[in-house]
Order: C-alpha cells, then structure tokens, then sequence
C-alpha cells in the first residue's frame, strides 16, 4: 500500500517537473540549446525575477521564438542581445553592461573596500598610539613593583 | 560624533528604503525615448482592406495606445481615453495579441476612443515597441519621434503632469 502511495506521488511529481519544461520545438537541438543559454542570462520584462529562459509569462514565449527565429537566419548571439536591448534596454541583461550610468554598481564594492581599509587603518593607528601614551614614568613602576611584591596588608 | 554614527546609518539606510518603496519596478526606462517611432504596417480593425503605418500620420502629433480586450487595465482607462477622445486628442491604438478576436465587438460595444485601431496578432509590432505589457501609450511627435513612454494606464492625474505640458509644447 505505502509503495503503491510512493509511486502514485513519483508519478504525479513527474508530471508536475514534465509540465514545467519549455515546449520542445523538435527543431534544431543546437539552436534551440544556444537559445536556452542565451536566454537564462536575460531578464524576463514580465516577471522581472526570472529568466527569459524559465518564464512562463507569454511575452517570454513569444520572445524566445523571436530569438530561435533570429538564431535560424545565422544571427550569432550578440546580434540577438542587440536586437533585444534596443527594444528594451539594458534592463533586460542580468549582467549589466560597464557604463557611466553603472560605475557605482561595478564599482561600489571597491569603494566601500576602500571605506573599509581606511576604517581598519585609522582603528589601528589610533590603538597604537594610545599604547604610545601609557609610558609608565619610573615612580608609578617602582610603586607598582612594590604593590605586586610587597605585603599589601596593613 | 562617535555615539551618532549608527543613527546617521540608520537614517540614510531607511532614506534609501522610503525612496525605493515609491518607485514602480515596471517603470523600465525606453530606449526608444527621442527615437523614430518603428514602422509597422498592420490591418485595421473593423475595416478588413485598410491598414495604417505611422508615416501615414506624418506632421501631426499622435499618441499610439497599447490595448487589449483581455487587459484590466485597459478597461480602467478606457473612460479617460473616452474623454480625451472628445477633447480632440488624436489616439490611435495598438490592439496587442487578441487572440480571442474580440476587440472588434468590445470596441463596438464600449465605444472607440481610437481614430482608429490595427490588429497585432502576433505580438511582433508590440516587440518591435519594446511592449511589456498593457495598457502602455507613446507619445510621437510631428517629425515620427517618440517623445514619451507611458506605462499603465492614464488617469486625470498622471495626464495633467506628465502629457498635456508635453503635447502643448509639441504643438507649438
């Protein structure tokens, strides 16, 4: 009885994952794998969280029929990006190019490093300068001296 | 200083977070802004042998609609569009993958704002527009330029700031 459950729910898992799958297009396999690479970097404008390659949203599809078509007329992959951001920018690139407008994002990171380093540098500084400070003159030492060996006991 | 830094942080941290609580992710920035509108030539609804391109509306200012039957929003704005329509506003309108085919009688039904509407079945023009949905409005200049991109449906609100200082200015 558990087993036949177990199966029951394998199967119905099976076609749950089947479901989800792109439509094969029985078409050329290596046009439709260089779309499937293609699209998993690119922004689905429907869904703005997903890839163009796992969206199911219909502006998605229809995309990706544009890009099989444009890679059949022996367009190469950056003619087909090209042909995606002039219509919608840059927005739909997950990696976003290196622009004027983007200097702080492929930047950033080095700056706050910089922020960082300098904070890191200054602590240290500081903290060895006040070791610096505490000079013990020769009086406090020999009454330090005295305390440690000495009987304090009245 | 020391015992305000984390205040300071926290204050830009949250002013950061209350300006991004009030942009819309969807407002995409177009490329097409000060681009010649794409041409297209699509058939018109409801008058099987004639079809429309934007050069035919060369010389005068236009705004290009992005509809569907199957849009909410669309329903929503249709009122307003009824309005501008009366005021003299030229909208012509895009009627983006019905593939239902019912734009014809809706538009028969709720009355058209448009001075005329093409049929984009396949959604190709749409692509070419950078269309990520609908309802979306293009305002094109006298020279076939777009000048602005509208995402989501136009109220009174968003038409008094955003379209009529730019359609008087174009129309000067």
């Amino acid at each position: 009885m558990k087993s036949l459950l177990f199966a029951a729910l394998l199967s119905m898992l099976a076609g749950v994952a089947g479901a989800g799958e792109a439509q094969p297009v029985g078409e050329d396999p290596v046009i439709e794998q260089r779309m499937v690479n293609l699209s998993t970097d690119l922004r689905c404008l429907v869904c703005q969280n997903e890839t163009l390659a796992g969206s199911h949203a219909e502006l998605a599809e229809d995309l990706r029929r544009e890009i099989r078509q444009q890679m059949k007329q022996g367009k190469n992959d950056d003619e087909v990006i090209k042909y995606l951001t002039d219509r919608y920018g840059d927005f739909v690139l997950y990696k976003p190019p290196f622009r004027s407008y983007t200097l702080l994002l492929w930047l950033g990171p080095f700056l706050f490093l910089a922020i960082g380093g300098g904070v890191w540098y200054l602590t240290l500084k500081r903290r060895r300068s006040l070791r610096a400070d505490t000079e013990v003159s020769a009086v406090a030492m020999n009454e330090a001296k005295n305390l440690l060996e000495g009987d304090t006991r009245e | 200083m020391k015992r305000w830094l984390p205040l300071i942080v926290f204050a830009v941290l949250a002013g950061f977070f209350f300006i991004g609580l009030h942009l819309d992710p969807r407002e995409v920035p177009s490329p097409f802004i000060n681009k010649p509108a794409p041409a297209f030539k699509l058939p018109v609804i409801g008058q099987p042998q004639a079809s429309f391109a934007p050069a035919d509306v060369k010389g005068q200012v236009w705004l290009l609609n992005i509809w569907a039957p199957w849009c909410v929003a669309c329903r929503q704005e249709h009122a307003m569009l009824m309005q501008l329509k009366a005021a003299g506003v030229p909208i012509y309108g895009l009627n983006w993958k019905d593939k239902d085919r019912e734009a014809e009688a809706l538009l028969a039904r709720m009355g058209s704002p448009y001075v005329l509407s093409v049929d984009d079945l396949d959604g190709r023009v749409g692509i070419d527009y950078g269309v990520t949905g609908t309802p979306e409005t293009f305002v094109i200049d006298k020279t076939g330029v777009i000048r602005m991109k509208h995402i989501g449906p136009i109220d009174p609100d968003n038409w008094k700031k955003k379209f009529e200082p730019l359609l008087q200015e174009l129309n000067r």
